[in-house]
C-alpha cells in the first residue's frame, strides 16, 4: 500500500514535470518570437532578459539547476545590462526593411522542416537508454564521488575530467574579454590622439 | 543621479550579501550548485549593480582596469598553472592526483584551486567587458 | 504519445528557425546578434534535453536518490553560456565601432554607403 502510494506519487511528479516543460517551452518561444518581432530594441532586450528567466526555469525542471544557476545570473542579468549599454549607443529604432522577408521566411521554414524530420530517429524525451546516457556518463556518477571527493558531478567533471576542455573555454572568456577591450579602449584613445572631431559624434 | 535615495539604500544594503553569496557559490560548488563560473558572474554583477547606481567614474576608481586585467591574468595563469604544477610534481598536466598523498583528496584539491582559476578570470573579465562599454557616453 | 517525446527537439528547432530568420532577415546588427544568441540558446536546449532522464534528480550525488540525469551536457552548455555572452559582448563592440564609423548599424545603408564610397579603405 505505502509502496503503491509512492509509486503514484512518483508518477504524479513525472507528469507535472513534463506539462511544466511544456507549458514553459511554449512561453520561452512566445518571448522569442516577441524578441525578434519588436521594432523598438530597448523592448526587445528586455524581452530576452524574460527568455533567459524563464529558460534558467526550464533548465531546472531539465535537472540542469547549475546551468539554471549561470543562465539566471549571466542571460538575464550581465547580457541585459550589455545589451542596453550597446543599443544605448547605436540607436533604439530598427529602420523598417523595405524588401518583403519571404526568402529568409522560405528558407528557416525549410531548415526547420528538415531538422523536425531528422528529430523523427531521435530517442524520446528523457529515456534511460538512449545513446548520449549509456557512455560515460555512468562511469562518472558512479566513480566521481570516490576519485574526486566532490559529490556534485557537474564540478567534478568540469574540473576534473574535462579540466582540459575548461582551460580551453577559460581561455576563450579572457581573449574575448581582452578583444572587447582593445577594440573599445584604443578606439577612444584614437580620438583623444586626434583632438578634433572630424565629424558630428551622435553618440 | 542624486535622486534615487531608495536606489542607493537598497543597493547599499544588498551588495555585501550578493558578494558573500558569491563567494559562498565559488567555495560551496563542490556540495551544491555552483563553481567558478557563476561566483564570478555574480560578483561581477555585484560591482555592476554599484556601477549602476553610483556612477561608473565610482567604480572605476574601487576597480580600475589594471585591477580587473589583473585579475583576469592571474585567474587564467591560476588554472594553467595547477597543471604545471602537475608535471613539477611527477603527474601529467591537469592530473591533479600528485597533489596530496592520495588520488582522491589531490584531486579535491586540485578542483577548488582551478575552480577559484575559473572564478577570479570570469569575473574579471565580465567586469573588463562593462566597463569598456560604459566608458563610451 | 509522439507529440510528447519529442516536443522538446522541436521547441529547439523553432527557437533555431527564430533566430535564424532574424540573422538573414532584419538588417539591423543589433537585432541580428539577438537573433543570434536565440539560436545559441536552441543549441543549449537541445544539449540539456538530450541529457534529461525521466524520473532522475540533479546530479548532485547523495544516497536518498539512486537516479540522476546525464551530467554531461550540463558542463559543456555551463561553459557555453558564459563564452557566449563574451562572445555576444565582442560583436556588440563591433557593432559600435561600425555605429561611430558609418553613423547607422542598419546593413543595407552600410553597404550603400560603402558602394559610395568606392573600393578601398578611405
Amino acid at each position: 500500500m505505502d509502496a503503491e502510494a509512492r509509486q503514484g506519487a512518483r508518477q504524479g511528479r513525472r507528469a507535472i514535470d513534463l506539462y511544466l516543460n511544456i507549458i514553459l517551452l511554449v512561453f520561452v518561444a512566445a518571448t522569442g518570437i516577441a524578441a525578434v518581432w519588436l521594432r523598438n530594441l530597448l523592448a526587445s532586450a528586455m524581452v530576452l532578459g524574460i527568455y533567459s528567466l524563464l529558460m534558467a526555469s526550464l533548465w531546472v525542471v531539465l535537472d540542469a539547476v547549475d546551468v539554471a544557476f549561470t543562465e539566471a545570473a549571466v542571460g538575464a542579468g550581465v547580457t541585459t545590462v550589455l545589451m542596453l549599454l550597446a543599443i544605448a549607443l547605436t540607436g533604439r529604432r530598427e529602420k523598417r526593411a523595405r524588401s518583403r522577408p519571404w526568402a529568409p521566411l522560405a528558407v528557416s521554414l525549410a531548415t526547420a522542416g528538415l531538422l523536425v524530420y531528422a528529430t523523427l530517429g531521435m530517442p524520446a524525451f528523457g529515456s534511460a537508454d538512449a545513446p548520449a546516457q549509456l557512455h560515460v556518463a555512468p562511469y562518472y556518477l558512479r566513480h566521481g564521488e570516490a576519485e574526486t571527493g566532490v559529490p556534485n558531478v557537474v564540478t567534478s567533471v568540469l574540473a576534473s575530467y574535462r579540466g582540459f576542455d575548461t582551460l580551453g573555454e577559460v581561455t576563450v572568456i579572457f581573449t574575448a574579454g581582452i578583444g572587447v577591450l582593445v577594440l573599445l579602449g584604443s578606439a577612444s584613445r584614437r580620438r583623444r590622439n586626434s583632438a578634433t572631431p572630424a565629424k558630428g559624434d551622435s553618440a | 543621479m542624486s535622486d534615487f535615495l531608495v536606489l542607493k539604500v537598497i543597493a547599499k544594503l544588498l551588495i555585501p550579501f550578493i558578494l558573500l553569496f558569491g563567494f559562498y557559490v565559488q567555495m560551496h560548488g563542490d556540495y551544491g550548485p555552483g563553481g567558478g563560473f557563476q561566483a564570478g558572474v555574480i560578483v561581477a554583477a555585484a560591482f555592476i549593480l554599484y556601477a549602476i547606481i553610483f556612477g561608473v567614474g565610482t567604480a572605476r576608481r574601487v576597480a580600475p582596469m589594471v585591477v580587473l586585467v589583473t585579475i583576469a591574468c592571474l585567474g587564467v595563469l591560476l588554472y594553467a598553472g595547477v597543471g604545471v604544477a602537475n608535471l613539477a610534481y611527477g603527474g601529467r598536466f591537469l592530473e591533479y592526483g600528485v597533489l596530496a598523498y592520495e588520488a582522491a583528496h589531490g584531486n579535491h584539491i586540485g578542483i577548488l584551486i582551478v575552480e577559484i582559476g575559473v572564478g577570479m578570470a570570469v569575473a574579471g573579465v565580465i567586469m573588463i567587458i562593462f566597463f569598456s562599454f560604459a566608458r563610451r557616453r | 504519445m509522439d507529440i510528447l517525446t519529442h516536443f522538446n527537439y522541436w521547441a529547439a528547432i523553432a527557437l533555431a528557425s527564430i533566430g535564424l530568420y532574424a540573422v538573414v532577415a532584419r538588417h539591423n546588427l543589433i537585432k541580428k546578434l539577438i537573433g543570434l544568441s536565440l539560436f545559441q540558446t536552441a543549441v543549449f536546449l537541445l544539449f540539456i534535453t538530450i541529457g534529461k532522464v525521466t524520473g532522475g534528480t540533479a546530479p548532485i550525488l547523495d544516497s536518498a536518490y539512486s537516479l540522476y540525469s546525464n551530467p554531461l551536457p550540463h558542463v559543456l552548455i555551463l561553459t557555453a553560456i558564459v563564452v557566449s555572452v563574451s562572445t555576444l559582448a565582442v560583436g556588440l563592440a563591433l557593432a559600435i565601432l561600425i555605429k561611430r564609423e558609418y553613423g547607422t548599424v542598419e546593413e543595407d545603408e552600410i553597404q550603400a554607403e560603402d558602394s559610395a564610397a568606392g573600393p578601398g579603405p578611405a
